[in-house]
């Protein structure tokens, strides 16, 4: 590890400052930043600590929806009794992630500004235009088997790590942020990370200094939620594949559908193609499959992970089955 | 004890197994390396120092965490529970006890870290915590098989002592229901 200052957040104000100074970063969770500044892929020379800050509750909004602070850890948000009856895709999908001791570390807005597992990032020895801009991507014609199939580019094709991500996507949380100016603002979670293009280095909209302060859920829309992962080992492994749904029906039609996937792109990917061909839409097994290839008809396979793009279809049919009891 | 080249070494008082320490450390000292080498508790082990294996899994304010990944500094004010804390009155403690019985080991280097992830276990699953082994999360399961298989996920045994561990952890949460 590169040596670093390390500093106790005072306020609110006083962190987001140190922290845009150059090579500074926030520090919550620690559980990804720790690993990558042993590797020294992350290189922070000064750690702002938001342990002392407040930002840890859980409250309910006027709107009867709910807003997480960032410092509620994955395991505390999984566990409120309000988050699982009313958004139990959120408390399935991050029960999907890591394991206990991890969960019990992580943060909510740590755990959205996690960095990719990609292992060509990980491989100092190795190029990637992620950690090192310019150098290449190893991962297009490496072994690209957890990598991402749609929304990235011939420079980048890492896929975000994150399972409770996912479910927010589904449920259309905002984030809330401050800056180091003071200013607050409120962005949609689809709009918080920036597609790789020709700078995967820069992977969110955040400015340096700008913290996110809470997660708001709107309040649940109607409908069955479910969340499913497919992976490698029956626990604690990163997603081939995921599915988020809230989905609902009337007689025989769906009424109305979220959708998002996980482990296929640099963030958790909404799909509005599968929504809009869903709604209206007999509940059928067709449909479900009509749905799937509809979300996955720009994705692109690089070798090792074709297999994602019909995985992809057929998680979503097997979730809309049982999200709709359709045998 | 600084560290070779450091610069900005901070004070830090942890309080492991009741007991407070007061260190001078290099900020980069990770939680795991401050018990070990700073304060001779080899009782927790290093193994994959990422995260991945919990042989490093110590109890902070009640909650099992890996101590690899976080910074000794960040602890002020915690306390902190090790294998070497978990004994009662020169007695083990009843969850050592059950992993001598069912021989929930063999080389041994992952048992402390799968004993203070088991003690935890039974107080997320004494306060209703679902896992994603849990059909409907809005209710407090059972502790069945599945459920504790999942909720050790975070602990890897080499030796695959597996079924044994998993038996150790049933009778002690079964002696906790009696």
């Amino acid at each position: 590890m590169k040596p670093f200052r390390y500093e106790r957040a005072g306020t609110l104000a006083s962190a987001c400052a140190a922290a845009a100074e150059p090579d500074a970063k926030f520090i919550a969770g620690g559980t990804n930043l720790i690993d990558l500044m042993k590797l020294q892929i992350e290189t922070a020379a000064h750690l702002v600590d938001i342990g002392p800050l407040p930002l840890a509750e859980i409250e309910e909004t006027t709107e009867g929806g709910l807003r997480i602070g960032t410092r509620v850890t994955n395991s505390a948000l999984a566990a409120d009794m309000r988050v699982r009856r009313r958004y139990p895709v959120l408390s399935q999908a991050i029960l999907a992630g890591a394991s206990a001791q991890l969960r019990n570390k992580a943060t909510t807005g740590g755990n959205l500004l996690q960095r990719t597992r990609c292992s060509y990032f990980y491989d100092t020895s190795k190029p990637c235009n992620k950690r090192m801009p310019g150098s290449g991507c190893a991962a297009l014609a490496g072994l690209n088997r957890m990598n991402a199939v749609i929304g990235v580019s011939d420079d980048c094709i890492a896929a975000h790590g994150s399972d409770m991500a996912v479910a927010m996507a589904a449920l259309e949380a905002r984030v809330e942020t401050i800056a180091a100016d003071g200013k607050t603002r409120t962005i949609p979670i689809d709009a918080l990370y920036r597609a790789p293009g020709n700078t995967p280095n820069i992977e969110t909209v955040l400015a340096p200094g700008e913290l996110i302060r809470s997660v708001v859920l709107p309040p649940p829309p109607p409908g069955r939620q479910l969340y499913r992962k497919v992976r490698d080992r029956a626990s604690y492994a990163f997603a081939l594949v995921s599915v988020a749904v809230i989905v609902s029906r009337q007689n025989d039609r769906i009424n109305a559908a979220r959708v998002a996937f996980g482990g296929i792109s640099y963030k958790p990917w909404r799909s509005a193609e599968a929504e809009a061909a869903l709604i209206g839409a007999a509940v059928t097994v067709a449909s479900f499959d009509a749905a799937g290839r509809a979300a996955l008809k720009d994705a692109r396979g690089y070798g090792c992970n074709d297999f994602k793009i019909p995985l992809a279809r057929r998680t979503l049919r097997a979730v809309l089955a049982d999200a709709t009891g359709v045998i | 004890m600084a560290e070779p080249g450091s610069t900005n070494n901070e004070a830090v008082t942890l309080t492991v197994n009741g007991q407070r320490h007061a260190l001078d450390l290099d900020p980069r000292v990770t939680l795991l390396d401050a018990l070990r080498e700073h304060l001779g508790l080899t009782g927790t082990k290093k193994g994959c120092d990422q995260g991945q294996c919990g042989a490093c899994t110590v109890i902070v304010n009640g909650q099992r965490i890996n101590s690899c990944l976080t910074l000794a500094v960040m602890h002020a004010g915690d306390e902190i529970t090790t294998i070497e804390g978990l004994e009662e009155g020169g007695n083990l403690h009843p969850m050592q006890g059950a992993f001598v019985r069912h021989d929930g080991l063999q080389c041994g280097y992952c048992t402390p870290g799968q004993i203070c992830s088991a003690v935890a276990l039974l107080a997320e699953h004494r306060a209703g915590w679902p896992s994603y082994a849990t059909a409907d999360v809005a209710t407090a399961p059972a502790l069945t098989d599945a459920e504790i298989a999942e909720r050790m996920s975070g602990n890897i045994c080499r030796c695959s002592a597996y079924p044994n561990i998993v038996a150790a952890i049933r009778e002690v949460a079964e002696g906790d229901r009696t």
